[in-house]
């Protein structure tokens, strides 16, 4: 190990002096001043964003001897998952679900979350992917917990634990086959080691793909696909809202950013014009392609009948995640590029959507979609943000979803073959129904009466944000240029 | 500054209703003041319709090419650029667009229930349905498509009828599903497009640009997709997303739900615009960019086109409800283009398109006359009338009027565009035309039965004492009666804009025979 290493994870070290302040300054003094941490909470994320951003290395390098990887793409992902974490601090400002006695331990394990995010998405070692995903579950799972007066909170926790420790031991398990294979746990090595193990005879071939499938298996449940989605709906219903938008984006997108590095990386050879084959004969794309059409069509199905606009939502992110893992089946470097778009898209539309949960729940009092009835006249701009944020969602121009969508599409068809069809097929037919679950909110907002008349208020600072981001979803709807290029040089990694 | 609308002539007749979206919310007190809310829509629909006289003044016809551009790059990464002009094809649509956008502004002025949202939406859907006229860019006509969606679902489901949610979510989903399927092909063309240059002249992989698709690339060479020739399953995917539109048995049945709960400005434009989008996208994108193909699925679509002609036309004469009746006639009546557009023959094509715009300037009457009486009766069930000659002798004769021009008397418009599409579609598929023309007999019949029963006869006390015709009603009514006439005598000024680009796209198409 380098000590110079050091200066380039500036941005997970700010992070985590920050959350060190903040559980200092709150036992320093008696006073709960919820203000100064968040100031050094939201100080923490900004500087570790803009750090994060200057850190954009010329050409890819490995940190720590080989355990993390600095280039583009984990670039990319850095202030992604700031800026997630950022919108989560300033929603939680005033969110009484989170109790003023304990807003620094909150605060200080999202920094933690934070930072281990950004590892999660830099992970080039089997055994930093392993660690960092712990780091951000454990965060995870007490920030479920966090909310003691929900009755759920606790149960959310817990069930939300008890997966995580399975999938976790599943994915440990992977990690000693192939360490057992190939003697190594860094990615370039166990890549060189790949091509003899696959054409070997005996039992080595066998043991690559059972340790492949329990791998993915750890990926597949910090992404929530089928068939480790259950956790999703409770966790999202117990969580404190703020953590509950968080969780619906960030954790997912790490996932997403350390399981297409490991696909691509690690699993695939590259062709000329930016496409990607599996490296050993094991069709592990059509296998990913089908959790796919599963995870999005259960998502969609399930939403249908949802009531409560948390579970909701958690059963449409389970859906997302089935679209996102359309750009990685793609096995391309417009996959990943479509990846990294829709990934930046989904945060500002479903964070968006979460926020405006957020505010309503606390002025009409509660998170049912009944309690959204008549939004349209009694908070006639919140209702406005909402039905952007859903339609987004639904991917309909001219918002962003739709690019992100288009985005994904775009990857999928132009691949072509059969099962590229069959895939982009499954995912078109899934927004068509996710049409029907968005528009019930809609339905409820402007095409049904209020329950009362009750002038409705929420805070400013709600306000403002919910504004702004809706303001942001059909603005990257419209003209989303720099957006493509940012990404186009994210999915250049490989 | 009139340079520059000069110059940008199609940008501000579209995006002029969008202004006026900003001008209802941005004025204070407006939200209190419904007339000066109906002032702004009804002033950002009228300039719409003055450029709309300044562009077809400024048309030559006699070009087959684009005219009025506007181009220029807009999403470089994907070659997307914002494009913007009309033809021959698209310049009758987008006067009919403005004109009708116009009439259903007034028609709107009775709407009471929240103006500024009724407006807001309708001036957004106006934005939409010229886009698509006028756009031709793939992607850019994409999101002008539905840009469309929003507002009608809103339109229909706040201001409609008893059953408007069900309605509305009806025609969301319908939509949705034919363009996401429009969707895919787009893409599918985009990736199989051949190398090109830009407007600005950097070199492109692929284009979305409709011109370079159809001039640079015939597709005859990519592979097939999901077993499928890649032309034929292009071929379909579009054509589904457009017939529903259309809307095509058997994707036909949101339709009279849409019709029946929308209030009757939006059925105007429904009728008179929206139903135009189907056949005018299958004539923009796959006559031109897959003339194989479409030479291949032409059988098919008279086969549809006929079907809609007779089922439709038996279905309206179980009508109780007169909107839904007007409703089911759009079904049929739109069968006629697809018919008429399959045979290829130069008839057959100005056919098409006049009685698209035909139909664009009868069936908005046709919806006005209904919204007429259901304000005054409070209901639309034909049998429950009877006699309204006597009391109504001027919404009488108006009536007449429309619903013999609907089916097809000879003087007035509807006449000449079905006569020529049924001399177009002749001498390619005899038997279906002459089997077609059962479909004039039942409109003669379900027209003049509906006549019978709702205004001759004995009077029903009830509606013994009807409001007459208001001066604004007639503002709306007598336009389109007068166009109606003199179309149906001399229908030149609208054959002669389309004619000459029409029978060059036959010929290209001919030419693939």
């Amino acid at each position: 190990m380098v000590p110079s290493d050091f200066g380039k994870l500036m941005p997970e070290l700010v992070l985590v002096v920050a959350a060190a302040l903040i559980i200092v300054a709150d036992v320093a003094s008696a006073r709960r001043r919820t203000g100064l941490y968040s100031s050094i909470a939201v100080a923490g994320l900004l500087l570790s964003a803009w750090l994060s951003v200057r850190l954009g290395p010329d050409r890819p390098q490995l940190l720590l001897g080989n355990m993390a990887a600095l280039d583009a793409f984990s670039v990319f992902f850095m202030p992604v998952f700031a800026g997630a974490s950022l919108l989560a601090v300033l929603f939680s400002l005033k969110s009484s679900e989170l109790t003023k006695e304990r807003h620094a331990e909150y605060l200080a394990l999202v920094m933690v979350f934070t930072a281990g995010m950004m590892f999660v998405a830099a992970a080039s070692s089997l055994v930093m992917l392993y660690l960092s995903m712990e780091m951000i579950g454990i965060c995870a799972y007490a920030l479920t917990a966090f909310n003691p007066g929900h009755p759920r909170s606790s149960e959310a926790g817990l069930k939300y634990a008890i997966f995580g420790a399975v999938a976790s031991g599943i994915m440990l398990f992977g990690i000693s086959i192939f360490y057992g294979l190939t003697g190594a746990l860094d990615y370039p090595e166990i890549r060189r080691a790949i091509p003899s193990l696959a054409t070997a005879n005996g039992p080595q071939a066998a043991l690559l793909v059972v340790a492949v499938v329990f791998i993915t298996g750890g990926f597949a449940y910090k992404i929530a696909a089928v068939p480790f989605h259950a956790w999703c709906p409770d966790a999202y219903e117990g969580a404190p809202t703020p953590f509950a938008a968080l969780m619906s984006v960030a954790p997912k997108a790490a996932g997403f950013a350390a399981l297409t590095r490991f696909l691509y990386t690690v699993l695939s050879n590259a062709h000329s014009g930016g496409n990607f084959e599996p490296a050993f004969d094991v069709p592990w794309p059509a296998i990913l392609g089908i959790v796919a059409v599963l995870t999005m069509t259960l998502g969609n199905l399930s939403a249908i009948t949802q009531s409560n606009l948390k579970r909701m939502l958690a059963y449409s992110s389970i859906a997302h995640a089935g679209y996102m893992l359309m750009g990685v089946v793609a096995l391309s470097r417009e996959g990943a590029s479509a990846l990294c778009a829709y990934v930046v898209i989904y945060l500002i539309m479903n964070m968006g959507a979460f926020l405006a949960v957020l505010a309503v729940s606390e002025a009409a009092g509660g998170e049912e979609i009944s309690h959204w009835r008549g939004m349209g006249e009694r908070l006639p701009l919140v209702g406005v943000a909402m039905t952007v944020f859903l339609f987004s969602l639904t991917g309909l121009p001219p918002f962003a979803g739709f690019v992100g969508k288009f985005y994904l599409f775009a990857a999928v068809v132009s691949r072509g073959g059969f099962w590229y069809w069959v895939l982009a097929v499954a995912g078109i037919l899934n927004s068509v129904v996710s049409l029907y679950y968005y528009a019930r909110i809609v339905r409820a907002i402007y095409l049904e009466e209020p329950a009362s008349n009750e002038p409705l208020t929420i805070h400013s600072s709600q306000r403002v944000l919910l504004y702004a981001l809706a303001a942001a979803t059909i603005l990257l709807g419209i003209y989303w240029t720099p957006l493509s290029e940012l990404v186009a040089r994210a999915a250049s990694f490989v | 500054m009139i340079e520059f609308v000069m110059n940008h002539l199609l940008s501000v007749m579209t995006f002029t209703p969008l202004v006026g979206i900003v001008l209802i919310y941005a004025i204070p007190g407006t939200g209190a003041k419904p007339n000066v809310v109906r002032g702004i829509a009804t002033v950002v629909t009228g300039i719409p319709l003055v450029l709309g006289f300044v562009l077809w003044r400024g048309f030559d016809p006699a070009i087959t090419g684009l005219q009025f551009e506007e181009h220029t790059v807009w999403i470089r990464t994907f070659n997307i650029e914002y494009f913007m002009a009309v033809d021959g094809i698209s310049i009758s649509m987008v006067l009919l667009t403005v004109l009708i956008s116009f009439i259903a502004c007034l028609a709107s002025f009775g709407v009471e229930k929240s103006v500024r949202g009724f407006f807001a939406m309708f001036l957004l859907l106006e934005t939409g349905m010229i886009g698509v006229f006028c756009a031709l860019d793939f992607f850019l006509f994409y999101v002008f498509w539905e840009l469309m969606l929003l507002p009608m679902y809103f339109l229909i489901g706040i201001w409609g009828g008893p059953r408007k949610e069900y309605a509305a979510i009806k025609f969301f989903l319908y939509t949705l599903f034919g363009s996401v399927l429009m969707l895919l092909a787009m893409i599918a063309l985009y990736y199989n497009s051949r190398p090109t240059t830009l407007v600005d002249g950097t070199p492109a992989a692929h284009t979305f640009n409709f011109i370079k698709l159809m001039a640079e690339n015939d597709f005859s060479g990519a592979g097939p997709i999901l077993g499928i020739a890649f032309p034929k399953i292009i071929f379909a995917a579009l054509f589904i997303g457009f017939s529903i539109k259309i809307p095509m048995f058997p994707f036909h049945t949101w339709l009279p739900d849409a019709h029946v709960e929308a209030p009757t400005p939006i059925s105007v434009i429904l009728a008179g615009i929206l139903l135009k989008m189907g056949v005018y996208g299958i004539l923009r994108v796959n006559f031109t960019i897959l003339p194989e193909a479409t030479v291949w699925a032409a059988p098919a679509i008279a086969v549809f086109g006929v079907i809609n002609m007779v089922y439709g036309a038996f279905v309206c004469m179980a009508q109780k409800d007169l909107k839904k009746l007007i409703a089911y006639s759009s079904i049929s009546h739109m069968g006629f283009c697809l018919l008429a557009m399959a045979a290829f023959t130069d008839q057959g094509i100005s056919g098409c398109v006049l009685q698209m715009w035909n139909h664009g300037i009868i069936s908005p009457m046709l919806f006005l006359i209904a919204g007429v009486i259901y304000d005054r009766a409070h209901h639309r069930e034909i049998e429950r009338f009877g006699g309204l000659a006597q009391s109504m002798p001027e919404y009488s004769a108006l009536t007449g009027l429309a619903f013999m021009a609907s089916l097809g008397l000879p003087g007035l418009a509807g006449f000449i565009s079905e006569a020529l599409c049924f001399l177009g579609a002749f001498p390619v598929f005899r038997a279906l035309t002459i089997f077609s023309a059962i479909a004039v007999i039942i409109t003669a019949a379900y027209y003049l039965w509906t006549m019978q029963r709702m205004f001759l006869g004995k009077l029903n006390e009830k509606y013994a004492e009807m409001k007459p015709v208001t001066w604004r009603e007639r503002f709306t009514l007598y336009p389109l009666a007068v166009i109606i006439v003199i179309l149906g005598f001399y229908p030149m000024p609208v054959l002669d804009l389309i004619n000459p680009t029409l029978f060059w796209l036959v010929g290209t198409i001919r030419a693939a025979m």
